[in-house]
C-alpha cells in the first residue's frame, strides 16, 4: 500500500496566478523584491502578482508598501516600461506604518505578458 | 516577463528542473538560467543562488542583475519508520521538507504512529524509484536493518541526493561500508554516507536526534558540509 504524499503547491504560487489571470485577458505585473537593508519583512526574491483591476497575490512587504507598489504597477501595465523602485522608513515612520523596525525595500515591477 | 520566458520558467518549475530568472534592473532584459549555463558570471550566480535558496543582485558589464532562483521542492525520504522517524517526519516537514516515510513494516508505518505523514510499505529500494530522488532530496535510514537499509542506501548513492545519512555505531558502519563496496561502489562513493548520522551534539533521546539529523542535512544542503 503506498499513500501519496499530498503536500501542497510550494511558496511560487504568485507566478502560477499570474499566469492564470493572463490566461484569462486580464493586465497583470510582477512586483520582485530585489533588496532590502534594515529589517524589511520580506527578502529579496518575495513576489507579488497584481491585475489592473486591483486583485493580489503574494506580498512584497508586510502590507506596508502594498498600495504604493499597485499605483505603480498600473502604470507600468499600461506603459510597459518596468520600474525599479525604492521605499525608505525611518524608525519614526516605521511605528506609524507599522512595521516592526525602520529598513528599506528596492523593488521592480515589471509587466507580466 | 516576455510570455515565452515565463512559460518556460513554468514548465521548468513543473518539471522540477532548478532555474533562476535574472533580470536587468536597468530595462528589464531577462534570461532564464539553468544549472550550467550562460558566461561564467552569469552561471557562478545561477548556482550560488540556487544553493542557497536566496534572490541577490550582482554587477555583470557595469549593469545590475537580480538573480531570483526557483528551485524544486525539498525532500526527505525516511527509512525506518521507528521512534526517532516520529520526531524527524514532522521536523522535516516544518522545515518544509517534502517528507515520506518508508518501511514495509507494516506495524511500525501506521497512520496513528504517524499521523499526517506520507508512509510508503514498498520495499525502500523499491519506493524511491517511484520518487523524486535529485539534487533537492536527502535520503535518512534509520532501520538498523542491512535488509531494509542497504538497498536504500544504494539506491541513494546512485542518485544526485545532497545528503545521506545512516543511523548506527562507527562499528556498523564499517560493516555496512563492507557490503557496500562488494555491490561494487567505490570507497570516494560511500563516502557520501553520513554516519554515525547527524551532528555530534550529545543527543539524549529520540527528538534531539533528529535534530542533529536534520541539522546535519541543512548544513549539507547550505554550506556543502
Amino acid at each position: 500500500m503506498t499513500t501519496t504524499n499530498t503536500a501542497g503547491a510550494g511558496p511560487d504560487d504568485v507566478l502560477e496566478q499570474a499566469a492564470a489571470w493572463r490566461e484569462a485577458g486580464r493586465d497583470v505585473a510582477l512586483a520582485t523584491v530585489v533588496s532590502t537593508w534594515g529589517s524589511a519583512p520580506r527578502r529579496p526574491g518575495a513576489q507579488l502578482a497584481v491585475t489592473a483591476a486591483g486583485d493580489m497575490a503574494g506580498s512584497v512587504s508586510g502590507g506596508c508598501i502594498e498600495g504604493a507598489v499597485i499605483a505603480e504597477a498600473r502604470e507600468v501595465m499600461e506603459e510597459g516600461e518596468p520600474k525599479l523602485l525604492e521605499f525608505g522608513v525611518t524608525n519614526d515612520q516605521a511605528w506609524e506604518v507599522g512595521l516592526a523596525c525602520g529598513g528599506r525595500i528596492e523593488v521592480f515591477v515589471e509587466r507580466f505578458d | 516577463m516576455e510570455r515565452a520566458i515565463r512559460e518556460q520558467l513554468l514548465a521548468d518549475r513543473a518539471a522540477g528542473r532548478p532555474v533562476v530568472v535574472a533580470t536587468a534592473l536597468d530595462d528589464g532584459e531577462q534570461r532564464l538560467l539553468h544549472h550550467d549555463e550562460g558566461t561564467a558570471a552569469f552561471a557562478e550566480g545561477a548556482a550560488a543562488t540556487l544553493r542557497f535558496d536566496r534572490a541577490e543582485t550582482r554587477e555583470i558589464d557595469g549593469r545590475r542583475w537580480l538573480f531570483n532562483p526557483y528551485n524544486p521542492p525539498l525532500r526527505l525520504y525516511i527509512i525506518g519508520a521507528v521512534h526517532i522517524a516520529q520526531s524527524l517526519a514532522p521536523l522535516a516537514a516544518h522545515t518544509e521538507f517534502n517528507v515520506t516515510v518508508i518501511d514495509p513494516r507494516r506495524t511500525f508505518a501506521t497512520a496513528e504512529r504517524f499521523p499526517g505523514v506520507a508512509l510508503d510499505t514498498a520495499w525502500p529500494d523499491e519506493a524511491l524509484a517511484t520518487y523524486t530522488l535529485d539534487g533537492r532530496s536527502a535520503v535518512v535510514t534509520l532501520t538498523h536493518d542491512p535488509k531494509l537499509d542497504d538497498p536504500a542506501l544504494a539506491a541513494a548513492l546512485n542518485s544526485e541526493a545532497f545528503y545521506i545519512g545512516a543511523l548506527g555505531s562507527r562499528r556498523t558502519h564499517a560493516g555496512r561500508r563492507e557490503r557496500l563496496a562488494e555491490q561494487g561502489f567505490g570507497e570516494d562513493q560511500i563516502d557520501r554516507i553520513h554516519a554515525p548520522v547527524g551532528f555530534s551534539i550529545g543527543a539524549r533521546g529520540p527528538a534531539e536526534i533528529a535534530i542533529s539529523i536534520l541539522a546535519e542535512a541543512i548544513s549539507v544542503l547550505r554550506t556543502g558540509q
